[in-house]
């Protein structure tokens, strides 16, 4: 069984169709990457997931519960939850108190909050020094670290990553992917979705190819490779 | 010199008033987008709250409690009634629900209660005034301020240590983004309608005070200005609430005092005209709400 299972997903904006019949599924310690071009309902996708926008038709399984009708912060203690697009850091609150909302789905007391607050700063130093700077006043680099700290702290087994290196410096861009390779490594199972096809598939398992709305392709990185992604890309598929 | 310090702290105290009933509509708004026009009806509940209570023979500090009380648990139950079913509507369609509710509540006082005014009584000890320096000052306009700094400091004590408040602030921020952090989006919204339910109490009993009476209409005058103070300090930022409920204050307060007697009638022209010209240099506000950085 999957850890994440979605069947024939649909979620139209009006008359606009941005996803159809969409199918795919995350099993448990994978890296999985969603990739298309701009528009092809990508992110669509990830928010109908995490219940941000309802559902046309279709359903969402994860760890075996249908969620499709769930709210979103039920979802997020069901252990799912998404790093948005833009990264979205709160601008007007401390980097520390990012980190302590990020905590907010946990039942626990403040201790273990703090212990994982401790964990996030060894994982990312450059969020420690600057814990009491307004998030807003971060570089586009820092911020995306804060988003994905920010997210790790409610201990999610399934992390929804939504473009992560968009709008960053190359050499920035290469510190995140590290960082997602050791979030493997620390067991979260990850569905990255990516415009920078090349990146992704580096550190994938799995990819699914997204256009239009369907999924047109799916498979292994090298099965992706070699069907020719850029075709797909253009909309020729 | 004794004459503006006097009307210094007159202008402190209304200031103050339209600043804790500004700064309820922007906690709302915050976290909702919804100007809430019911928020007066609040004010005349507690109100009526303490005028029956009184009745009752219940002592005058206990009254004053059920009077807050009241409007708390309004402003909480009006959230879960009347404004959650059209939370995903737009915002035209909330901000109708809320005349609705205003205009609900206010048929109903008359009709149950009385379309004229009831009287309540203000303590004798409220009354006086006290002398400090050489300037005799309203034992009610010194509790006024008193009251506000009070309850300012201890919403922002709430808003800056409480994991609620943090997650309150984060909200007013990006709903969506807080709710994928694990925050509760209705006991968000429900705390934010207590905490307006407070402060319009609050509010309510200060005006109170002032007039020594309560009728149906009570809520409507300062709800409305401070819905000035609102877009005067910058729609959507709890600071500037404050600040624009200030500096209506002193604007109103100022004009009372120094105009002289034929333009007098004038007053609340002008202290519109001037709000209109505030907006003119900052149509954002004076507070103007930062943009996310994306």
């Amino acid at each position: 069984m999957a850890l994440l299972d979605i069947e024939r997903l649909t979620v139209r904006y009006g008359a606009i169709q941005a996803v159809q019949d969409a199918g795919l599924s995350v099993a448990q310690g994978e890296i999985v990457t969603l990739l298309g071009a701009n528009g092809a309902g990508k992110s669509s996708l990830l928010n109908a997931c995490m219940g941000l926008v309802p559902l046309a038709g279709g359903e969402v399984h994860f760890d075996g519960h249908l969620i499709s009708a769930e709210r979103t912060e039920a979802i997020v203690r069901r252990g799912m939850t998404l790093t948005p697009e833009g990264r979205r850091v709160f601008p007007s609150l401390t980097v520390q108190e990012n980190l302590e909302i990020g905590a907010a789905a946990s039942r626990d007391l403040r201790q273990k909050s703090k212990m994982q607050r401790e964990e996030m700063y060894a994982l990312f130093p450059r969020l420690k020094e600057r814990f009491q700077q307004l998030a807003g006043t971060l570089s586009g680099g820092e911020q995306q670290m804060l988003a994905i700290a920010r997210s790790l702290m409610s201990e999610p087994r399934l992390l929804l990553l939504d473009e992560p290196s968009l709008g960053l410096a190359p050499n920035i861009v290469d510190q995140i992917f590290d960082i997602i390779a050791s979030l493997r490594r620390r067991g979260v199972t990850i569905l990255l979705v990516e415009q920078n096809a090349e990146l992704a598939l580096d550190v994938a398992d799995r990819g699914y190819v997204l256009a239009s709305g369907r999924v047109v392709l799916s498979g292994k990185p090298a099965e992706l490779r070699s069907a020719g992604l850029e075709r797909v890309y253009l909309g020729a598929a | 010199m004794e004459f503006f310090l006097q009307q210094f702290l007159n202008a402190l105290a209304l200031g103050g008033t339209y600043a804790l009933l500004g700064l309820g509509l922007a906690v709302v708004f915050s976290v909702l987008g919804l100007i809430n026009f019911a928020h007066g009806e609040l004010m005349t509940l507690t109100g009526y709250g303490i005028f029956y209570a009184l009745l009752f023979g219940v002592p005058y500090p206990l009254a004053l409690i059920i009077g807050v009380v009241l409007a708390t648990g309004a402003a909480i139950l009006m959230e879960r009634v009347a404004f959650r079913p059209v939370r995903n509507s737009s915002g035209t369609t909330m901000l109708l629900t809320s005349f609705a509710v205003s205009t609900i509540l206010h048929i109903l006082f008359q009709n149950l209660i009385s379309a004229r005014p009831k009287a309540i009584a203000v303590p004798n000890s409220l009354t006086g005034a006290v002398a400090i320096a050489d300037m005799q000052i309203g034992v009610i306009q010194l509790l006024s301020i008193l009251v506000t700094a009070v309850s300012l400091l201890a919403l922002t004590l709430f808003l800056r240590r409480s994991l609620l408040g943090i997650a309150m602030r984060a909200a007013a921020e990006d709903f969506n983004v807080a709710r994928l952090m694990g925050v509760n989006a209705n006991l968000v919204i429900s705390t934010a309608f207590g905490i307006s339910g407070v402060l319009a109490g609050i509010a309510g009993i200060l005006w109170l005070f002032q007039r020594g009476s309560v009728d149906p209409l009570m809520g409507f005058l300062p709800v409305l200005k401070a819905f000035i103070a609102v877009v005067l300090g910058g729609l959507g930022s709890l600071s500037g609430a404050v600040i624009g409920g200030f500096i209506l204050g002193f604007i109103e307060v100022g004009l009372r005092a120094y105009l002289p007697d034929g333009v007098l009638a004038y007053r609340d022209a002008i202290s519109l005209t001037l709000v209109i010209l505030v907006l003119f240099f900052w149509p954002q506000g004076i507070v103007a709400r930062r943009e996310a950085v994306r």
